[in-house]
């Protein structure tokens, strides 16, 4: 693994991989000083063409947890249009040596315009491209439901996968990033997806994937999912006719309180996952966001973990099966 | 008309018998057996297809206003590079071709590089703006004589428009050519929607958007009894539709571009812009419909929408990047591997596509005429069994935005005949006409 595009590049042996080391470098999160030296010394830079602010934090977290120097490069607006160019600016990061770029773009693709265009030879990682790709938000949903499953079945996660793992990914996939690189890791991974939404936020194109289709959020529910995962409905989508109202669409695709209550009533452990930031009261209620289900907070501290494990493997080398520990023994 | 005097000896008339051409005084002299040189410089075609001058329905000249991108002497240089003798130049130049002004000053441009003949196209609409027809009579009258008008790069949406705009063309035997593509449905567009969108994460160009303006345009056409060309047709539903006017004796033409005649979308998944393009590339089920429809004659033409750019514009992003590829020197190889080594359609066909047909469409007289005497002197020598690899910087246009980076095709360009001068000899460039 030389960069880390999409999860579509990802094989299950990597997956699990990666999710093993995220594991492991969770503990140091736990820590009295949280801090590994593996990258001590080499150069990260995020890249962040458009505004994010967690993202960006959960980067520079794990960056900073691996002893790595950080430069933050807030390049917003597109290249063409608004100064130095996707070039000139891969070239400055060359020029200086950065040891990695973590980049996030509002255009499809643009991580894999950098890594493949030879303006940089450094590893390049995608933090979001356009409706592309997320495959660090994918890798930190998997190591979530993969601790979920272990908790109730009270196993380890370590070398496992969501083999038989039923997903319902909710909302504008058509938009979403996280919906197509959650889509193609937990394929990898074995999860059964379905998707649901209602016909105009899902992509022409979307039979060929390997996912199951529903429109009806109840009927999917019914069914019985593993987890749900909630997609942000961007506020702007309201004015483009997706669908007629805020209020039609949290009656139809929200999980609503009557639909919390639903999974209450039929037992089994379904979990909640959002992304962030949500959207309280319209794809997700306050209920089902505060609710014991909800795993938005593991989301998060698992988002640090994961990003340390794939600049752990892109900048140290494919395997380190014991790496992080015992570098985090010899810190002490 | 020029002094020069070649004797073509053994050629290939159109792929089939083979014979000497004699060309003086700009015009095919005599065309015969083992004809008598008489002072002539000789040109050996043994092994050699002589087609008459190919012509270009939809070139992208640049001039005036993106001399950066191109201009109308290294554009049409690279169009004699490519066997071409005429070509229409797009009206979407800045200030764009509207009046009778512009055109004249492009149709001078052209006659001045001496490479082609320059048949500008005039705007439908003035700025391209869809909303009020431009000087088209100014325009037909002027020096430029333009029959062909288009908004290319635009559609003219709007309905009314594009009927009064077909029923006023009439006037001078002109033609509309409209780029299909409804405006609505393709906002922000990026490639063509369908897998490979859904995969990438870029917004779609649906296949509907070009067919449901083709299917309102060819009614108009019939409602109002008047001619519409369907510029760089690009789906499979396109054809039928285009097919279903024909079989009702409307009067309409297509015309395709080679690059949608090869590539499909799936060479999005590189993110390289340099497969961004207007329609963009579809599917190989498009593909190969068009490949079909091109032989059985419902799509009539090729045009190449020869659209160059300098390098920034296409050295970045996807979603930054302009869309466009380059395509006169490449044209006749890609139609020779994608049509003639497929088996779709043999030489005499290659030159009713390239060049009889467009000559046709766009009410060009002196071109796209048979080989044969007193016919101007506009010949394209190919050698059908050159393999050579596509390197846009060898290319004699500006824009290195060409597709065929690197692919190895078949057939070149000998020489290049027009108006009885050899602007191509030998397989490179000699130099334009100086008495035009």
């Amino acid at each position: 693994m030389r960069h880390l595009l999409d999860t579509r590049d990802l094989s299950r042996a990597e997956a699990v991989s990666l999710l093993d080391t995220a594991d492991r470098m969770g503990e140091v999160g736990h820590r009295e000083v949280k801090k590994l030296p593996a990258l001590r010394g080499r150069t990260v830079v995020n890249l962040f063409f458009e505004d994010s602010t967690r993202t960006r934090i959960s980067f520079e977290t794990a960056e900073k947890r691996l002893s790595a120097d950080v430069i933050n490069f807030a390049a917003k607006g597109s290249s063409v249009s608004k100064g130095e160019s996707l070039k000139d600016t891969a070239q400055t990061l060359e020029a200086i040596n950065a040891d990695a770029v973590v980049i996030r773009h509002p255009g499809s693709g643009a991580p894999q315009r950098l890594a493949t265009s030879g303006w940089i030879d450094a590893p390049v990682i995608n933090a979001g491209d356009g409706t592309h790709a997320h495959p660090t938000q994918a890798l930190l949903d998997a190591m979530t439901l993969r601790q979920h499953r272990a908790r109730l079945a009270s196993a380890d996660t370590a070398g496992t996968d969501l083999a038989g793992l039923r997903v319902a990914i909710v909302g504008d996939v058509l938009h979403s990033r996280v919906a197509r690189s959650n889509v193609w890791l937990l394929h990898t991974l074995g999860a059964e997806v379905t998707l649901v939404a209602p016909p105009t936020l899902l992509p022409v194109g979307v039979d060929a994937w390997p996912v199951a289709v529903e429109y009806d959020l109840d009927a999917a529910l019914a069914r019985g999912q593993d987890a749900v995962m909630m997609l942000r409905i961007q506020r702007e989508r309201m004015n483009a006719a997706f669908f007629p109202s805020a209020e039609e669409y949290a009656r139809l695709w929200g999980l609503t309180p009557e639909r919390l209550r639903a999974l209450e009533a039929a037992g089994g452990g379904t979990a909640i996952l959002h992304p962030g930031p949500m959207n309280r009261g319209l794809e997700i209620s306050s209920e089902a966001a505060d609710s014991d289900r909800s795993l938005v907070l593991d989301q998060v501290t698992n988002g640090v973990s994961v990003r340390m494990a794939v600049l752990y493997h892109l900048l140290t080398g494919p395997q380190a099966p014991h790496g992080p520990d015992e570098e985090g023994h010899h810190d002490r | 008309m020029t002094a020069e005097k070649y004797l073509i000896r053994r050629a290939r008339l159109l792929g089939e018998r083979t014979a000497d051409l004699l060309i003086a005084d700009g015009v095919i002299a005599e065309v015969g057996q083992d004809l008598e040189a008489e002072g002539a410089r000789v040109v050996e075609a043994e092994g050699l297809i002589a087609l008459p001058g190919f012509v270009d329905v939809h070139t992208h000249l640049r001039e005036p206003g993106r001399e950066d991108a191109e201009t109308v002497e290294t554009g049409t240089r690279a169009a004699a590079a490519g066997g071409y003798t005429a070509v229409c130049a797009m009206a979407n130049s800045h200030p764009v071709a509207d009046t009778a002004g512009v055109v004249e000053q492009v149709y001078e441009l052209g006659r001045a590089a001496g490479w082609v003949d320059v048949h500008p196209v005039g705007a439908v609409t003035v700025g391209l703006a869809g909303e009020r027809l431009s000087e088209i009579g100014a325009m037909a009258g002027s020096r430029a004589g333009v029959r062909m008008f288009s908004d290319d790069g635009k559609c003219v949406h709007n309905a009314v428009l594009m009927r009064r705009a077909l029923e006023y063309v009439k006037t001078f035997d002109g033609v509309v050519a409209q780029h299909a593509q409804e405006p609505l449905l393709t906002e922000g567009a990026q490639m063509n929607e369908g897998a490979v969108s859904a995969d990438l994460g870029l917004t779609g160009w649906p296949a509907v958007a070009e067919e449901s303006i083709i299917a309102r345009d060819v009614l108009l056409a019939q409602h109002v009894g008047s001619r519409v060309h369907v510029c760089h047709l690009s789906t499979r539903g396109s054809v039928e539709i285009v097919r279903w006017a024909k079989e009702r004796g409307i009067d309409v033409t297509a015309e395709v571009t080679p690059h949608h005649l090869l590539l499909t979308d799936e060479k999005a998944r590189t993110y390289d812009p340099v497969y961004k393009v207007n329609p963009p590339l579809r599917t190989e089920e498009d593909v190969l419909a068009l490949r079909e429809a091109v032989a059985d004659g419902t799509i009539d033409v090729i045009g190449t929408d020869h659209a160059p750019h300098p390098i920034e514009a296409k050295e970045c992003e996807w979603s930054c990047a302009a869309m466009g590829m380059t395509g006169l020197e490449t044209a006749l190889s890609i139609v020779q591997l994608a049509l003639v080594e497929t088996g779709a359609m043999d030489w005499a066909g290659v030159a009713r596509i390239m060049s009889v047909t467009p000559a046709r469409i766009a009410r060009i007289e002196d071109q796209g005429r048979p080989l044969a005497a007193g016919e101007p002197a506009n010949i394209t020598l190919v050698d059908p069994r050159a393999r050579r690899t596509v390197v846009p910087e060898d290319h004699q246009t500006k824009g290195r935005n060409s597709p065929f980076r690197g692919l190895e095709v078949p057939g070149s360009i000998r020489a290049t005949f027009c108006h009885g001068h050899p602007t191509v000899l030998d397989g490179a460039v000699a130099g334009p006409r100086t008495d035009a």
